[in-house]
């Protein structure tokens, strides 16, 4: 048995690279210092079918298996006829597959977006609206005396998120957890409430009312009501003591606030709390986002056309607009007549509606394993599987770039690689239609 | 005048920015037939799905514009416009009168989200419902609306006058939740219901709302009663509270008025 | 492949030519002094040739850069661009996505661009961008002058130690420089604080920005790095700072330069010096002392500053002086973004709007002309504007209309410039213009010299790059202090731009938008076992302290597809 170090998890934002994989026989059989759920990934225990050939469904709606050549062609004469095709998903794989993807994009004037659009893609609005406070999680580990987690239970969704950054002991923080204050707001108890030396149980759907409340409290204004968001205001203003208090304070937010009533104005007024805090406090914030590369395609898609998802380049310039350009939108208006799925699944995810809609037109998937998406797919292009199979770049949920390793062969083509032929092809039907 | 009839609306939907008294004005018809308009990701002559019949004027001050049926997969009509008129005897898709600066648009039925759009003059109304951001700004632009008025008979969606800079805004119907978010400046009137947030981090600008609001902000004060409201040169009848905020911004003085019929419960 | 340019009025002062009539001859991509006769002929009749530009000093690629893209997408709107053929389409106005970034220096005549600062953690994400910004040679600049490992040396009065781990540094980012930001305040900006003037210890560390100045100036010197210490001053942008700006420059007085590679004359490149030039005491009685600051700069050789000119437009600030955001985001109350980066350094940004009707821009432009006319010798000077933070790097045209035409400065005084620029600065009472051949200087050759650059950039003699420039402009029918607009027209989009000998722009147009340039680094080593040492130590340090391990840190070679080292001294 072989040991691989310094293995980057290709699951979640965190973006782990203290793994190290037991390779026996090319093959992933352990792994040491992943989570649960990392382990899981790499060992392959989730039991998913992974398609070894790309597939073709044929007219009695069967799937076919084919060669590269053979899906590659169908699927570029698809792209290469679409009025408004859309390329969706993007967020499990690494950055250069994503710069090609958006060329690709580019070149079929598609709508390129990515799974921003149904996690963060309020946060992104929020922090296009009013600004983006952020450090990386060393800055946490070595200094953070107030964690405040709202809206996420990363007992659950990032595993070692508190262990890594918030129990672990850091140069100005020797003890550890003992010299930190933790904040968790959330309607309901979870695992990481129960860890909480503070726990604001706020209404459901009322976050933005108590930060309203909050940041007029700290502002030294009387809180209008005498109670906000279920939360009596003598306890709204001993939290925001707390904060104010903070030699240096972070707020880490998920899913509970970015998707409650309101959606981005949450994140809105929550950042701009963390901004107005600087005043009393040092104070700063960081996304919880989702799939490990999710932050790398926002990145890639912002240098390259200048905005992070949701783009459009019907016209030839990148435009956008979130609400209009994003993957559901143009699903749900039936504005889309083609759509190529790649490192997500929105056949898992997206509304009935949207799904209805993917039923209807032809639908590309670039995809390594059987899934809901697959199951609508009318060309499957299995890839090998980036952080396992193939390297490429992923960046951090607070923006750090980190290598994602290779750790055993595969007989399969990147998702890098057949967007590349994709894109090769594409071009030269467009040139020959001109 | 020049009247469009529209052929049937395709799926994937119509931009048409050329629709305006300012592209059409001393064009034969002819030549409006083929202007180019964006059908997904490609340009067809307006031919294609518009039935063109009439003349044009001089100008766009002179100019007519009927669109004579629904145009539901049609967005950014009246895009920019700067003087004439535009009638929409139907539904419209996004973006009508969208960074309009003068002239008068009127769209018989429902426009979907993002009408009237940085708008700096003009009018702009809407006889049916419309969607969200009602005389808002572009994405990640603090400077939104900055003149003329946007009339919308029916109802709204969220966040009606997004970052309002100036002009003025009516809705007769109800809105849902934020309106007047982030506002610095201008008037929102809203004669229906709030559920929620009214006013959400507004710098300035005043908001009149003569219906019921469901849930109210505490980062608001509150002020008393006022009869016979005197805003905008114009004075609204009623009794209404008076709230100023709000102060989750630092140095805001924007000003709500909620009637007193139907708010008691937001009155501390 | 051979060319031959004839008949141009040739300006390269590295080589004394002042618009003399001479033929360019270029051959595989270099400059030779002569060409067979199967040359392709350029015709350049009529028309100014001069090196391709080089800025040494511009936000263009990375993490920061790329965050004022994304949270701005209102100035991404407003400048948007299709595709030239075989290229790629963009938007920014402030901040333009790589590709709109690369085409639209090489339009002006550009080819080699510095991005001027990269976060170490982060430096993977300033390669990522290198790799789509296409046709401009690069590199980039890694901040030093908060960085913990630095700060503990040098408080230790350890200087081999931190010069083993500032050439270890500079090879794991595939970094150029020694860059420095507001030493000391960054740090203290983690905590919420700042430090002001050179001698305000920074917080736990308890280091003056004076040692650290002083102590990576030597560092730079005995690493024989080609580039001198690149400072950004404290106190940036607040009224009274030319005194912290006066007395930093006289931090490495007397230390001897020892570039191992190029020529260059300094021990300090002083940056966006327009920003540092400021009296009184606040923004009320704020006064111009460019004249003081350009005083000391004619008197003293061991600098060259740029100047980081205000072009009075919207922009977007951004810097690894986050205190300093901070304050701007205060003043201006527009959106903040920020990210303080581990063990390491900061950065914020904001957007600002440099209104010429508004007195603080007003006169920040006046003093940034100031710093320009009144400084004699163009050795000393390079033309930047700080891009994006006083302006876009789009505007270096008008700064050059400014600069060679005293009409066009009276012109914008007269009218809309705000009157606090003749008031508060002696802008109104100079009347110098630069010539063709001090444009020269201040773009192409002074940037290539000190950035040790010049033995294949920023002149136009046998040996150098084939980058060159030509722009529609007749010096002996035109008068470019009449015609001002005329010159500005003619460098925002030169007639001819080769790079490397290959056409890249032609007629303003880009025709070679799939070229990518280099990307330089300095490898250089000074100890073998005091560089092991350190290495040891850090590696130790990283465990504990940062969030990546120390094997994932490096920037891996396969970043840097036209990876060009800059060989420094193994003694």
């Amino acid at each position: 048995m072989e040991l691989v170090k310094n293995v980057v998890c290709p699951f979640c934002g965190t973006l782990c690279d203290d793994i190290i994989c037991k390779v026996e026989n090319d093959e992933i059989v352990g792994t040491i210092n992943a989570c649960r759920i990392g382990h899981s990934k790499f060992v392959h225990a989730e039991g998913a079918m992974r398609w070894k050939k790309p597939q073709i469904r044929d007219e009695n709606g069967e799937l076919v298996e084919t060669t590269y050549d053979d899906a590659i062609e169908k699927a570029a004469q698809v792209l290469a006829a679409s009025k408004r095709p859309l390329m969706y998903g993007w967020s499990c794989t690494e950055c250069e597959a994503q710069a090609v993807g958006v060329d690709l994009a580019e070149q079929t004037k598609a709508i390129v977006d990515n799974t921003a659009s149904v996690c963060h893609g309020p946060s992104v609005l929020a922090l296009q609206d009013v600004g983006y406070p952020i450090c990386t999680f060393g800055e946490v580990k070595n200094r953070a005396d107030v964690v405040v987690y709202w809206g996420c239970n990363p007992m659950h969704a990032h595993p070692r998120h508190l262990s890594r950054h918030v129990f672990a002991r850091g140069f100005f923080r020797e003890r550890g957890r003992s010299d930190r204050t933790l904040i968790v707001v959330d309607p309901r108890e979870s695992d990481s409430s129960k860890l909480a030396d503070i726990h604001l149980q706020v209404g459901y759907n009322q976050d933005y009312e108590l930060l309203d409340a909050m940041r007029a409290a700290m502002m030294g204004h009387e809180i209008l009501y005498d109670e906000v968001a279920g939360i009596p205001r003598e306890e709204i203003m001993e939290a925001v003591e707390a904060l104010k208090n903070a030699q240096f304070g972070i707020l880490f937010f998920g899913m509970g606030i970015t998707h409650s009533r309101g959606k981005h104005r949450n994140i809105d007024t929550a950042i701009m709390m963390v901004q107005d805090l600087n005043n009393f406090a040092k104070f700063t914030l960081i996304p919880m986002r989702g799939h490990y590369n999710v932050t790398g395609f926002n990145q890639v898609a912002t240098w390259e056309s200048g905005y992070p998802y949701c783009i459009d380049f019907a016209t030839g310039i990148p435009r956008y607009n979130p609400g209009e350009t994003g993957a559901n939108d143009v699903l749900q208006n039936k504005e889309t007549d083609a759509m190529m799925v790649i490192a997500s699944d929105p056949g898992a995810h997206f509304p009935q509606k949207s799904l209805r809609r993917m039923a209807e037109i032809p639908v590309i998937a670039i995809e390594p394993h059987r899934t809901p998406t697959t199951e609508l797919a009318d060309i499957i292009l299995p890839p090998a599987i980036v952080g396992m199979e193939t390297d490429g770049t992923a960046y951090r949920m607070e923006g750090v770039p980190i290598r994602m390793r290779k750790v055993v062969d595969s007989d399969l083509l990147s998702d890098r690689e057949i967007l590349q032929r994709l894109l090769k092809r594409v071009m030269e039907i467009k040139t020959a239609s001109k | 005048m020049i009247t469009l009839k529209p052929k049937e609306q395709p799926e994937v939907p119509l931009e048409v920015e050329n629709v305006t008294p300012d592209a059409f004005a001393g064009k034969t018809v002819d030549e409006i037939k083929a202007l180019p308009i964006w059908h997904g990701n490609g340009t067809v002559p307006l031919s294609d799905f518009f039935e063109v019949e009439g003349e044009a004027g001089a100008t766009a001050a002179e100019t007519q514009i009927i669109i004579d049926g629904d145009v539901p997969q049609t967005k950014r009509i009246g895009s920019g416009m700067t003087a004439g008129e535009i009638t929409v005897k139907g539904n419209v898709s996004m973006y009508v009168g969208v960074g309009m600066k003068g002239g008068k648009i009127t769209v018989e039925g429902n426009a979907k989200s993002w009408a009237g759009q940085d708008m700096s003059g003009g009018e702009l109304t809407i006889m049916g419902n419309t969607g969200d951001y009602v005389g808002s700004s572009y994405r990640g632009d603090w400077r939104g609306m900055s003149g003329g008025l946007i009339t919308v008979y029916g109802d709204a969606g969220n966040e009606a006058a997004e970052y309002m800079n100036g002009g003025k805004i009516v809705i007769k119907g109800d809105v849902s939740i934020m309106p007047g978010i982030h506002m610095n400046n201008g008037l929102l009137i809203i004669e229906g219901n709030v559920i929620a947030r009214t006013g959400g981090e507004m710098a300035g600008g005043t908001i009149v709302v003569k219906g019921v609001i469901d849930e109210f902000l505490a980062g608001f004060k509150y002020h008393g009663v006022e009869k016979d409201i005197e805003v905008d040169g114009e004075t609204i009848p009623g009794a209404f509270y008076k709230f100023t905020g709000d102060y989750a911004i630092k140095g805001a003085n924007g000003t709500v008025y909620a009637a007193v019929a139907g708010n008691s419960h937001i009155a501390p | 492949m051979e060319h031959i340019i004839k008949n141009g009025f040739v300006y390269d002062p590295l080589n004394e030519v002042d618009g003399e009539k001479m033929d360019i001859c270029i051959k595989d991509g270099k400059i030779v002094d002569s060409v067979s006769a199967d040359a392709n002929v350029i015709d350049a009749t009529g028309k100014i040739v001069m090196p391709g530009g080089v800025d040494p000093h511009a936000h263009v690629a990375g993490a920061k850069v790329n965050v004022g893209r994304m949270y701005r997408p209102e100035d991404s709107k407003k400048d948007v661009e299709a595709a030239a053929t075989g290229g790629r389409a963009g938007s920014g106005f402030s901040v333009p996505s790589t590709f709109m970034t690369g085409q639209r220096y090489a339009q002006m005549g550009y080819t080699t661009v510095m991005e001027a600062a990269m976060p170490p953690l982060l430096a993977r994400h300033t390669h990522e961008e290198f790799h789509d910004t296409p046709i401009i040679d690069h590199a980039a600049f890694p901040l030093f002058g908060n960085n913990w490992f630095v700060m503990e040396y040098l408080k230790e009065g350890d200087v081999d130690g931190c010069a083993a781990y500032a050439s270890w540094l500079l090879k794991a980012t595939k970094g150029y420089t020694i860059k420095i930001v507001n030493p000391g305040g960054t740090e203290a900006w983690a905590w919420g604080g700042n430090v002001h003037g050179i001698h305000d210890p920074s917080p736990y560390f308890d280091i003056e920005a004076a040692e650290i100045i002083k102590g990576l100036a030597q560092v730079n010197e005995m690493l024989g790095l080609p580039h001198p210490i690149h400072l950004h001053c404290n106190d940036l942008g607040h009224p009274g700072n030319y005194e912290t700006t006066l007395a930093s420059f006289d931090v490495p007085k007397g230390i001897k330069v020892n570039a191992k590679t190029g020529s260059r004359d300094a021990v300090l490149y002083a940056t966006h010096v327009q920003f540092h030039s400021y009296g009184g005491t606040s923004w009320r009685d704020v006064v111009s002392e460019a004249p003081t600051i350009a005083n000391y700069v004619n008197k003293n050789d061991h600098i060259v500053m740029d100047i980081g000119q205000v072009t009075l437009d919207e922009t977007t600030t951004m810097t690894a002086d986050g205190p300093m955001e901070f304050d701007l985001h205060s003043l201006n109350g527009l959106k903040w973004a920020n990210c303080d980066v581990e063990l390491e350094t900061g950065s914020g940004v904001v957007p600002f709007i440099y209104a010429a009707r508004a007195p603080v821009p007003a006169l920040q432009w006046a003093v940034g002309m100031e710093l320009f006319l009144l400084t004699e010798d163009a050795k000393k000077v390079c033309l930047t504007t700080d891009s994006p933070n006083a302006g876009p790097f789009t505007r270096y045209p008008r700064v050059i209309s400014w600069l060679m035409s005293n009409r066009a400065r009276t012109d914008l005084m007269e009218g809309e410039l705000h009157k606090w620029a003749q008031r508060k600065s002696s802008i109104a009472t100079i009347d110098r213009e630069y010539s063709f051949l001090e444009i020269a200087q201040v773009t192409r050759a002074t940037p290539a010299k000190v950035l040790g650059l010049s033995d294949t950039k920023g002149h136009l003699g046998a040996g150098a790059d084939a980058d060159v420039a030509i722009y529609n402009f007749n010096p002996e029918i035109q008068n470019p202090s009449a015609d001002y607009r005329a010159l500005e027209a003619a460098f925002q989009h030169a007639s001819l731009v080769l790079k490397d000998g290959i056409p890249v722009v032609k007629e303003g147009v880009v025709v070679n938008p799939t070229l990518r340039g280099r990307t330089y680094w300095v490898d250089t080593m000074l100890d073998e076992t005091v560089y092991n040492e350190v290495v040891a130590d850090v590696e130790k340090q990283f465990k504990q302290f940062y969030s990546v391990n120390f094997a994932n840190y490096p920037v891996q070679d396969s970043y840097l597809p036209h990876s060009t080292p800059v060989k420094g001294v193994i003694q």
